[in-house]
């Protein structure tokens, strides 16, 4: 557990960095965002995801990520950003008319 | 990325339509400064409930009947604290500090639900609490994971998912004590009239008088007005009390044919304000054990940043 430590760890809980918590709920699906937390560090921002969010058994795998390592697209330009798939809908595969009868396809 | 600011207007157009097309708001999109500012307050008043709430029971924790109930209770306890935390960070999410908020309830200055300023006075409390009080939560919890605000309404699905543990082991509780002794029975019944009429005062006051229901209505923060969920609640709690063995203590409570719900009788709306005004049974308690609760984990804080100062040092 050597992921990113912030350069200082205040002493005041509400300073410490935010982490972001991804729980694998069981092998062979991928980890999904459960929610976040403040932590002083990696191994604690651990600890106190598994006893916050895997109370039921609810994982096999947890992930912490600061959040501040969280590059997001802005929701401003939303449209604009993702305008590229919009105009494309022979990407699926229900853009295609294929006669009654045929299978397999 | 930004660099032309849109106007307001627009993108005021564009928050109206999201929240018109049932489509939830999320952190970093534009919202109206009223809207951001009635989320936290009412986030951060559940939060605030949620860990107020672990007092009343974690009372009865050292003096519960069997090993069974000792950890039923200690888990229960435990999920009020997690249900708090999620709630915390859903109104970090609106740019609320966490210590701010701690400052607030340590202060006075936001609330928490009133009927935690009641006592617990019996062990069977702990069984009316959790079949009534957990029950009304749920009643309002339930419409709130569709509310317009993304992160509250994700908070509130994992919380009823984890409550309804809650109001089942105290219904059992309850029914445990019914059919047990003539004064294990009674001591259901007494909490059962103790906990009923605050129980339905968690719903808020009438639709008529309450101050911000219209506005969250609107914004689809809140789904249903208060009267209509506290009428939701009597209808269910009816059969199960009926099942328990126990009376509801309403000599007003009825079947009423014609509009397809049960009457019931006025609530004391004067011993609601005056809780909610901190002059209730516990509001004192509840308050300084909250403070001292802070002051005595503020070793274990330092203690873990210390930690994670040093750690840190050592493998930059």
């Amino acid at each position: 557990m050597t992921t990113a430590q912030p350069a200082e760890t205040p002493s005041r809980p509400a300073d410490w960095p935010l982490w972001e918590v991804f729980v694998r709920s069981r092998r062979g699906l991928s980890h999904t965002h459960a929610g976040s937390l403040h932590a002083p560090d990696a191994e604690m921002a651990l600890r106190n995801a598994r006893d916050l969010y895997t109370r039921r058994s609810e994982g096999v795998s947890i992930w912490v990520v600061p959040s501040a390592q969280v590059t997001a697209s802005s929701p401003d330009e939303k449209d604009a950003f993702f305008e590229p798939s919009g105009d494309k809908p022979y990407r699926h595969p229900t853009f295609y008319e294929i006669p009654d009868g045929v299978q397999h396809l | 990325m930004t660099t032309i600011a849109p106007d307001e207007t627009a993108l005021e157009a564009v928050f109206d339509a999201t929240v018109a097309a049932d489509e939830r708001i999320e952190p970093r999109d534009w919202m109206p400064d009223a809207y951001r500012a009635s989320l936290v307050r009412q986030i951060a008043q559940h939060a605030h409930s949620e860990i107020i709430g672990m007092q009343p029971e974690a009372n009865w924790i050292t003096r519960a009947p069997s090993l069974r109930r000792k950890a039923i209770l200690m888990a229960k306890v435990q999920d009020e604290a997690g249900h708090g935390l999620y709630l915390y960070s859903a109104a970090e999410t609106l740019g609320a500090g966490r210590d701010e908020l701690l400052d607030m309830l340590h202060s006075g200055r936001q609330k928490y639900s009133s009927i935690f300023n009641y006592p617990t006075l019996t062990w069977a409390d702990a069984g009316a609490i959790g079949w009534l009080v957990d029950g009304a939560a749920i009643t309002n919890q339930v419409p709130l994971c569709r509310c317009s605000y993304g992160p509250y309404a994700r908070a509130m699905v994992r919380v009823c998912k984890e409550e309804s543990f809650h109001q089942r082991q105290g219904y059992e509780l309850l029914l445990t004590l019914s059919r047990g002794t003539e004064a294990q029975r009674a001591m259901a019944q007494d909490a059962v009239d103790r906990w009923w009429w605050p129980s339905l005062m968690m719903f808020g006051p009438p639709d008529d008088e309450s101050a911000h229901s219209a506005q969250s209505m609107a914004w689809k923060i809140k789904r249903h007005s208060n009267d209509e969920l506290r009428q939701r609640f009597v209808d269910i709690c009816v059969p199960q009390a009926e099942a328990l063995g126990l009376t509801l203590p309403d000599p007003d409570l009825a079947w009423n044919d014609e509009r397809g719900h049960w009457d019931f009788g006025p609530i004391d709306w004067a011993e609601f304000r005056e809780v909610l005004k901190g002059n209730g049974p516990c509001n004192e308690e509840r308050i300084s054990r909250r403070r001292q609760a802070h002051e005595d984990g503020a070793w274990v804080r330092e203690a873990a940043a210390a930690h994670a100062a040093k750690q840190g040092e050592a493998t930059r």
